[in-house]
Formats: structure tokens, sequence, C-alpha cells
């Protein structure tokens, strides 16, 4: 299919196609936006690392199991590596919004578990609590907090854990 | 005749652009080389940008600032050929994508070049994600936390990536992976990825004519000063930001991340890969005999290895014992069934053994040479009328049968570019007044180099030529899709009243010489 059309036609229709197809890459680079939060909205995020309490403690080895051992491989206790799963419950303003119970990781169970959770929240006051279990030997949540915050909009709260301090928000 | 509503779109386009650009600049016959090209922009403006960028997480945002507002004469303007080409590379490749899908050239033989661009359509993607975290602003932080999750919801991966980015946690280290990805790693897979998806085609060019690659260029640069690409306010893991201008052709699936789930996510997206890879036997292409090589009539030339489009053709030394040197064989798998060899080789002369069967060196079993020409000479016996036109139609573009008539006959072939010349001379030795070949659209063959060796042989300037002796002015070439039955009908109206002009001509000097004859003899 040929076309003679006129050079300069030619060019002014190169013109407006190239102005239709420029038009189409700006407008889709940056539009239409998207809204992540509302203008009196805030966000909780829970995010830590943690492994989890030793499913059996560890027991001191007898002397005749000692020696049955390879003295290379004498070490006075035996410890089981499999790990308790962790539960996590949090509630903000008495309503729960994370609960979740986290198997450990690996082929032995012996792995830490990733915590990540993050919710859109009021901005304002709330009452925050949270409580986890990580370990099959003791009864009920081992760890507990409760935090009561004044959260800005647009910020995060974040909570963490730490094995030494506990849990934290901030 | 019956069009499929994609393709007749895409054919109304294409017609558009041809009347904007002309055939030769129609950006829709050089979608491949216009992304080329797009690459390249995107190549040298990044190299500009990474001298002034400064590569820590603390100093990213502002170096990125400097670039768009201190030098934005220069590095600014940089900064958006940079983003737009990437932006606009993502038009021409889904274009590209969806030109092959609409003129069914995804599907057979062509497997390879399909499911090759699948994965280097996702490279291009993740390419641009990667260069949006570089900026460290609002923007990369919504892109790197959404990233994060969908790789945490990976099964094998460890979970532990998201909580890179929450307040305090982000490091240098994991920033500077992301530039070694953005700036080596990723590059050089997409490059090879290329390589490989052109790997089973010949003669590939990789720019596109000067004229649209110029025009694409000041377009950008245009884009660039009237609309510079600028950052949203820099990244604060300590907050959330309430909008964000988000780039669709590069960033439209974290937004899914937001509404659903990353599982889900990953359903949607891995599903969409899945039906685009295993499109091509979505149902099977129906294979068609191959090349055969009559190695009794090879003489070794290379012609038809020349102009293979599909590397299909090796030439290897001579394994039958013959004087000649070398020998042609054909690769199954790679193959394309074109029959543009068969027009390629020099013993598909027609005036060769005019009373046997007529064998070729390379021929196509479904629509030999020798079938060609008994077709020839049955519709030149056929045609009656003062103009007698032969029309050689692709069988890929307009269906020439709609203007049989009884001046007016059309032979199919598999493509233009298997019509030997001097099948052509034949056809007018024999009694056709004008001989139209109607191959794809100019730049559009369906085999890809068809309707362009067509011209070349007709011209002189690739063998095997159209022979002098053969009148250019009873010849005519015309590519015609399916739509473009009014063109041909037009070319054909005009081209029997010229073929007119030609035979009365003929005729006037046909009698002034049987005139000067007289004479001569009553002297």
């Amino acid at each position: 299919m040929n076309i003679t059309t006129n050079k300069w036609v030619r060019y002014l229709l190169q013109a407006i196609n190239y102005t239709v197809f420029m038009a189409l890459v700006w407008y889709f680079s940056a539009a239409p936006s998207i809204r992540i939060l509302a203008d009196d909205q805030a966000a909780i995020t829970i995010a830590f690392a943690h492994a989890g309490d030793l499913r059996e403690p560890c027991r001191k080895l007898s002397s005749e199991e000692l020696a049955e051992l390879a003295v290379n491989m004498r070490q006075l206790e035996d410890c089981p590596r499999e790990r308790s799963p962790v539960l996590i419950q949090a509630s903000l303003g008495g309503e729960f919004i994370y609960d979740v119970s986290l198997d450990p990781p690996g082929l032995f169970e012996d792995g830490g578990v990733d915590v990540y959770f993050s919710k859109r929240i009021p901005a304002g006051k709330h009452q925050f609590e949270i409580r986890m279990d990580d370990s099959v030997r003791e009864q009920g949540f081992n760890h507990s907090f409760s935090s009561e915050f004044d959260v800005a909009p647009g910020r995060i709260i974040l909570v963490s854990f730490d094995s030494e301090r506990g849990f934290s928000a901030r | 005749m019956l069009v499929n509503p994609v393709k007749r779109a895409y054919l109304a386009l294409e017609s558009w652009f041809n009347i904007s650009f002309g055939t030769e600049w129609n950006p829709l016959y050089h979608l491949g080389t216009l992304s080329f090209f797009l690459f390249w922009v995107i190549l040298v403006s990044g190299i500009y940008l990474f001298i002034p960028f400064d590569g820590s997480l603390s100093g990213a945002y502002q170096s990125v600032e400097y670039i768009t507002h201190e030098q934005w004469y220069v590095a600014g303007v940089m900064r958006s050929l940079h983003r737009y080409a990437s932006d606009a590379v993502v038009v021409t490749v889904l274009l590209h994508m969806f030109k092959e899908f609409a003129s069914g050239r995804y599907r057979g033989f062509r497997w390879f070049s399909w499911v090759t661009g699948v994965p280097t359509l996702w490279l291009i993607i993740t390419l641009g994600i990667t260069g949006y975290w570089l900026v460290w602003d609002e923007l990369a932080q919504y892109v790197a936390i959404g990233s994060a999750r969908l790789m945490d919801a990976i099964p094998l991966l460890s979970g532990a990536m998201t909580r890179n980015f929450v307040a305090g946690q982000m490091t240098d280290r994991f920033f500077i992976l992301i530039e070694f990805l953005h700036l080596l790693g990723q590059p050089l897979i997409l490059f090879f990825l290329l390589w490989i998806h052109v790997k089973r085609l010949s003669g590939v060019s990789i720019n596109p004519p000067r004229g649209l690659a110029g025009g694409t260029f000041i377009a950008l640069l245009a884009l660039s000063l009237a609309k510079p690409a600028v950052s949203h306010g820099p990244a604060d893991l300590a907050s959330m930001p309430f909008t964000l201008n988000i780039d669709w052709f590069y960033l439209n699936v974290y937004p899914l991340v937001d509404y659903w789930t990353e599982g889900q996510t990953w359903v949607l997206t891995t599903s969409v890969t899945f039906l685009l890879m295993i499109m091509p036997w979505l149902p099977p292409a129906k294979s068609s005999p191959i090349a055969v090589v009559d190695l009794d009539n090879c003489n070794g030339c290379g012609l038809c290895f020349n102009d293979c489009p599909f590397d299909a053709i090796t030439v290897q030394a001579r394994t039958d014992g013959a004087r000649f040197e070398h020998e042609v064989v054909v690769d199954p798998d790679l193959c394309g069934a074109c029959g543009i060899c068969a027009g390629s080789c020099p013993a598909s002369n027609p005036f060769r053994s005019s009373k046997s069967t007529l064998k070729t060196g390379i021929d196509m079993p479904q629509l030999s040479v020798d079938k060609l020409r008994t077709r020839t000479k049955q519709a030149v016996m056929e045609m009656s009328g003062a103009t007698k036109i032969l029309i050689f139609g692709c069988e890929h573009g307009l269906d020439t049968g709609l203007f049989d008539d009884a001046g007016t006959r059309s032979i199919r072939l598999i493509c233009s570019g298997m019509l030997p010349p001097t099948l052509v001379e034949f056809a007018l030795k024999k009694g056709a007044d004008g001989v139209l070949v109607s191959g794809c659209r100019h730049n559009d063959c369906y085999f890809r180099f068809g309707n362009q060796w067509t011209r070349l042989r007709f011209s002189g300037e690739r063998n095997p030529i159209l022979r002098a002796r053969a009148d250019r002015e009873r010849v005519r070439v015309q590519g015609a899709a399916e739509t473009d039955k009014g063109d041909i009908q037009r070319s054909l109206e005009k081209f029997r009243e010229e073929l007119g002009r030609l035979n009365q001509a003929d005729k006037s000097a046909d009698a002034d010489k049987d005139e000067k004859m007289a004479d001569e003899y009553h002297h």
C-alpha cells in the first residue's frame, strides 16, 4: 500500500501521532494517582524476628552416656533442636487485629519466625495490647505488652520485639 | 471475506500510520527495532545519570533532586528521557506482541520467538521496578514494600524481606544490591534474552529507519522539556504517603497487592504468564510440509541460503559426489514452509524441460514450481478478452481470487517471495498481457522478506532477477492486506487501461512494421 500524500501534510500527521503517543506515555507514567491512606488514617506495623523456645529442655548426659560417645563428640548436654510455635495476638481498642500461630521453619523445625503485619487504622488515640506465647513448656502467654498511643495521620506505629527488652512500640 | 475483528482493528491502525508515516517509516512495521532504539536512549541517559547519582541510602534522594532541579537542563532532561523512553518501550513491546498475535505470527515454527519474548517482557518490567527504587522517595518506599511482600509470599524464600522496610532497619547494603541489579544484572540478562529472542531469524535489524528514530527522539525530548519527570517526597519508613502518582506501565501490580492478598496477585500474574507462554499451542498450528532439497538439481549456489528469512538453510560440503563444491540442507525445526527458497532457486525456471516435469533444486511439496507452471499455463489459456491479467497473490494477504473474471485469473502462492521471476516472463510469453504480484503490505511480509525480495528481484537488484526480455511495463507489484480490496481493485482497473494502451501501441508498431516490410518487398 503506497501512500503519496504531500510531504508537509505527512509531517503534520506525524506530529499529531507523536503528540498522541507522548500524551499517552506522559499521562500513564504518573496518573491516575492512587490513594494509599485516607486523610484521617495512620497505620500500625508489627515486625520482628524471633525464635520460639526449645520444645524440650536440654538434658545432662550421664557419665555412661558420655563414655559411649567419641571423644570429639562429647558434650555435657543434649539439646533437641525443635522449637515451639509462636502464637501472637494483638488487639486495638479491645478488638483483635492480628491472631496468628507461626510454626518454626526448617526441616527440623528449628528456625526463627519472621513476623510482619501492617494495617491501616484511624489516626488518634488507641489502646493497644499484644501478647505472645513462644513456649510449649509454659502455660499461656509468656510475653505481653500494652500501651496507649496517639498516632498522627500518615504515621506508622511500629511494634517490635527484642528477647531481652520484650515488646516496644514507637 | 471474513476478517478477524482484532486483525481488522490492527489493519485499520496500520493504514492510518501508512497515511501519516508512509510505509517506510510506519512504526508498526518497526516495533522491534523501535524498542531497541528506546533501549539505546535508556542506556545512554542511564549512563549519564549514574555520574551524579549518589548510591547511598541517605544520599540517593538528594542526588536525584539535584539531577532534577539543579542541573535540569542536562541531567534533568536525561532523567525525563530515561523515564519516558522506559514507558514508551512498554507500549512498543506490547504493540509488538499484539501485532504478532493479531496477524497470527506466533504459532507453529514461530513459537520460539513468542515464548522467549514473554520472559523478556517480565525482565523489562522488573528492570523498571528496580529503577523506581533508586529514587528512594515515597513511591520507591511503596514499591519496595510491595515487592518485598510479594517476595515473602513465595514459599521457598525466607519470608524476611519485608522487615527491611520498617523504620531503622533499611541498610545501604540492601540498597546497593538493588542498584547492582538495576545497573548491571538486569540489563545484561535483558540483552542476553533479546539475543535469544531473535536467534532463529536471519538478517535481523536492530535499527529503525532514521526518520522514525529521529521523530521518536524529538517527541521524547519535547515531552521531557514540557513535563519533566519529578520525584515524590523523600522516603520515610516511619510514615505512609496519602496518595501516589504511580507509573501504570511498570507498577500496575502494586495496587493489587494492596487490595488482594500477595498469593492472589501471584496467581494472577503467573496465570497470565503461563497463558501467554502456551498461546502458540492454543490450538497447535497445522504444520505445513517444509522445503525439500533435490540434490540432482541443486548446484549449491547458496541463493536460497541468502534469502531464507528464518536461518533454516545451511550450506555444506557436497555429500553426493557431484562435481559441485556445496549443497544446501534444510533444518526442519527452523523452516517456516514459506517457499521463498523455491523462488530464489535458479533451477526454478519454467522454460527448462518444458515437455516433462519441472524439477528444481529446492521445492515445496504442497505447491511445487512445476505445479505453478501448470497453473500458469492453464490460467492464461482460460482467459479471454482484450487484456488478460494474471495475478499471483500471497495467501497471507488479500484473497486475489475475488478478482477472477473473463480477463483476470489468480494463482495463490504461499508467499509472494516463492514466485520465480522467470515464471512472470513465462506467463507473458504464454499470452498474458500483464502480471500483478500481490504480496502482504509493503514492509509487513508474513514471512518477513518475501515481498521485499520480490521487488528487488524484479528491479534487478537481487538474484535471481527478472530478465530484461520481460516487459517491465507489463508487471506490477503491490502489497495488500485482507481489507485492501478497494486499493487492488482500483490498481487493477488502472493497470488494465495501461495494458490496453500498450497493446494498442504494440499493434500499431506491428502494423507499421508489416507496412514497411510490404513496401520493401514491392520496391
